[in-house]
């Protein structure tokens, strides 16, 4: 690396681009991501002292890895020398080896060890991002390391209070991470998408409430007196064997910037009380998703359903995960239709109806995080990678 | 914390410029492509001297309105090679050609305790650390060492900002920093501790001799050099090539490598700061003593001295005479 001046290889960067102007009227169709945040990075589970794991984050190409002392350490995946990825390496202790020339490495991304040489020169650095794990997941932070502040990571308790039990997987969706934001705010396509299981008429019957306060925006929505759908009825005799009736149902769903929706659902005995705060006489989940991006294209989404009853039956929480499973699958691949029907059509907009309010919000809100930063809400249409 | 070596060229105004201790002047730049200045880098700035167009680094002390400000300070060398004085004839209005913030000396994150410190005009790589590891709540120490106050930039500035946190030792004032002291609590602290040095030559060797003493994991010993220091103030030297049946003289303000370029023979370098080892050529004889200046050899290389780096080692000679190095290149 030489410190002259390179005038051909200037490098393009963010605050060169024009900032963020004030809220327009057309939805920006492919979605900039934050950088000053907190994204999973990865399951704690996959992040081990074995072998390094290869996952890019906002853009951003990580080597995963714990060290001898079992902490989650987050590299930036291009050796210092010759920028072969770090994630091919091997794990050595407290140390990453690259799998090329072998330098060394620290949990801080300092070189520790440099081939044919007495010295260790003493730019040979890496970038190592801020790590929190919390809620079972590894939390990466690939802005501006000083405002790195592990209190605003987004509240995902559920995931490992000892009241709640449950289980998921990690999507690698073919979108961008904001459809997925738009998909999990507005339910009513599961009317829709998920006719088989969770859908019914009354959802795009039923009213909703939207509100937003700071970082966050809730939509609840209440159905009184329906018929139970095949997966909530199933749910409900689990809990109460032999169940027959009609109940009363709700998701309220609830984003924390910039991109954790937790949606607390379930079914009641209708007429017990449950919108009034009774619950008793009904089955709770929550669907905890936090969504990645990794390209302006890709996102990783990281969702879990947990429940609060029957806590000890690990057939419910497989039976739970695999109707999930098969739930989200039907919303990947309307995902990935989406992404595609937008690159075939650059010239066409997108229009909004009602029931997108949850969902504009949270644009609004990112919308405010980018503009902090320097950079615009639309990925420019040059770049494909933020 | 983007280790980022490479950057636009760009023009930059000067706003403001004025003196802030005996002999240093801080300077104001506004830059046309702002980009906001981690902890730790530093600009390359073109000037013009009577010798023609030379680059200079200077670290940025303090990096505003998302880097639109950036803030340098220069210490006008009495043995300048021209840069330091150019810096200080700059006036408010004056347009300079700079690259955006580079970095070769990034803030880790996630130390156990953070020890940093400044000799002398050193002190601008390192103000800006100090405020990140203060705003993150960071175990941190700022070690502030000079020949007297009156030479000493920012004194009263950090001391507002870190209070206890500032140690002050100053030469004139009867209360020198010993190296061995500083070292051997280092040591006696969290072995993940990392130490930040930014200063003259003769500072740095003693940290990084104790600290070698003590067995400390070299990796966790942080400094950038910009090549410039030596034990020895720089003096014209010449260099015998007898593969090529040439010799050349080195000029007090160049490097045998700009001595061997202006001659028109080919070498390899890469960092020219003394830290990669790219430049490397064997010694074959010395008449004088070597000032080897470079990072990449160690103690027990350089005192068998079978070796220097082009670009910035030197030599100066044992009497009034120039000093002659006969050296093979690859
Ligand atoms: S590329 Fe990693 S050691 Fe050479
Ligand atoms: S060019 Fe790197 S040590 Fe000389
Ligand atoms: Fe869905």
């Amino acid at each position: 690396m030489t410190l002259t001046p390179q005038p051909t290889a200037a490098a393009p960067t963010a605050a060169a681009e024009p900032a963020a102007a004030a809220p327009t009227t057309a939805a920006a169709k492919i979605f900039n991501h934050p950088r000053n945040a907190w994204y999973v990075a990865a399951w704690d589970h996959e992040v081990t002292g074995k072998q390094p794991l290869a996952r890019t984050v906002a853009g951003v190409p990580l080597a995963l890895w714990r060290n001898a002392e079992g902490r989650a350490v987050a590299l930036a995946d291009a050796c210092w020398h010759r920028l072969a990825p770090l994630s091919k390496g091997k794990i050595l202790g407290n140390e990453l080896q690259c799998p090329y020339h072998g330098l060394r490495y620290n949990a801080t991304g300092r070189c520790t060890a440099m081939p044919a040489q007495e010295t260790i020169n003493p730019s040979a650095i890496v970038p190592s991002y801020p790590v929190v794990e919390r809620y079972r997941y590894v939390w990466v932070w690939v802005g501006d390391p000083d405002l790195a502040d592990p209190m605003t990571l987004p509240d995902m308790h559920q995931m490992d209070d000892p009241s709640w039990a449950g289980d998921g997987e990690t999507i690698h969706a073919d979108c961008n991470y904001q459809l997925v934001l738009d998909n999990l705010m507005d339910l009513t396509h599961e009317e829709f998408v998920h006719s088989s299981s969770i859908g019914q008429d009354e959802l795009s019957e039923a009213e909703f409430d939207v509100t937003h306060e700071g970082d966050t925006v809730t939509v609840t929505r209440w159905m009184r007196e329906i018929d139970a759908p095949p997966f909530w009825l199933k749910n409900m005799r689990d809990k109460f064997p032999g169940f027959e009736g009609k109940v009363d149902r709700w998701q309220i769903i609830t984003f924390q910037a910039p991109g954790t929706i937790c949606i607390d659902v379930g079914v009641a005995k209708a007429g017990t009380g449950a919108p009034e705060g009774d619950r008793s006489q009904g089955v709770n989940g929550f669907v905890m998703n936090t969504i990645t991006p990794e390209t302006d294209r890709s996102c990783h989404y990281f969702w879990a359903f947990m429940r609060n009853y029957c806590l000890d039956s690990q057939t419910i929480t497989t039976q739970l995960r695999q109707a999930v499973h098969g739930v989200f699958g039907e919303d990947e691949d309307m995902l990935r239709a989406q992404q595609s029907a937008i690159d075939a059509n650059p010239e066409h907009e997108f229009y909004s109806l009602n029931i997108d309010a949850g969902g504009m919000w949270v644009r609004r809100i990112l919308e405010r995080m980018l503009a902090a930063e320097g950079r615009p809400s639309a990925v420019p249409a040059a770049g494909r990678d933020a | 914390m983007v280790v980022q070596a490479q950057s636009r060229r760009q023009q930059a105004r000067v706003v403001e410029a004025g003196d802030v201790a005996d002999g240093i002047r801080r300077i104001v730049l506004e830059l046309e492509h702002p980009e906001h200045a981690a902890p730790g880098t530093h600009l390359d700035i073109e000037l013009s001297t009577r010798d023609g167009r030379i680059t200079r680094s200077y670290s940025v002390v303090r990096s505003d309105s998302g880097g639109r400000l950036l803030t340098l300070s220069v210490r006008l060398s009495p043995t300048s090679r021209g840069g330091s004085k150019a810096m200080h004839a700059l006036a408010v209005g004056d347009e300079l050609t700079v690259t955006g913030p580079l970095q070769n000396f990034p803030l880790a994150v996630g130390a156990g305790r953070y020890v940093l410190v400044a000799g002398g005009i050193g002190v601008t790589a390192l103000v800006a650390m100090a405020t990140a590891l203060r705003r993150r709540g960071a175990d941190y120490e700022l070690v502030l060492v000079g020949r007297s106050r009156r030479y000493m930039a920012y004194v009263d500035e950090l001391r507002g900002e870190h209070g206890d946190r500032v140690r002050l030792h100053v030469d004139d004032e009867g209360t020198p920093l010993s190296v061995p002291d500083l070292v051997r609590d280092v040591a006696a602290g969290p072995s993940d501790t990392e130490l930040y040095m930014c200063g003259p030559i003769g500072l740095m060797d003693a940290i990084r001799a104790s600290w070698s003493e003590h067995a400390l994991p070299e990796s966790n010993l942080r400094f950038e050099t910009f090549g410039s220091s030596g034990r020895f103030d720089a003096e014209e030297f010449r260099v015998r090539l007898p593969q090529f049946e040439r010799e050349v003289a080195v000029a007090p303000d160049a490097s045998i490598l700009d001595a061997l370029d202006a001659a028109g023979i080919d070498t390899l370098s890469d960092c020219r700061k003394g830290e990669c080892g790219l430049c490397l050529a064997k010694v074959v004889e010395v008449d004088g003593t070597i000032d080897h200046r470079d990072v990449f050899l160690s103690e027990t290389q350089k005192q068998r001295c079978a070796s220097l780096c082009l670009c910035v080692s030197r030599a100066v000679a044992a009497d009034g005479d120039h000093a002659t190095v006969t050296l093979q290149l690859p």
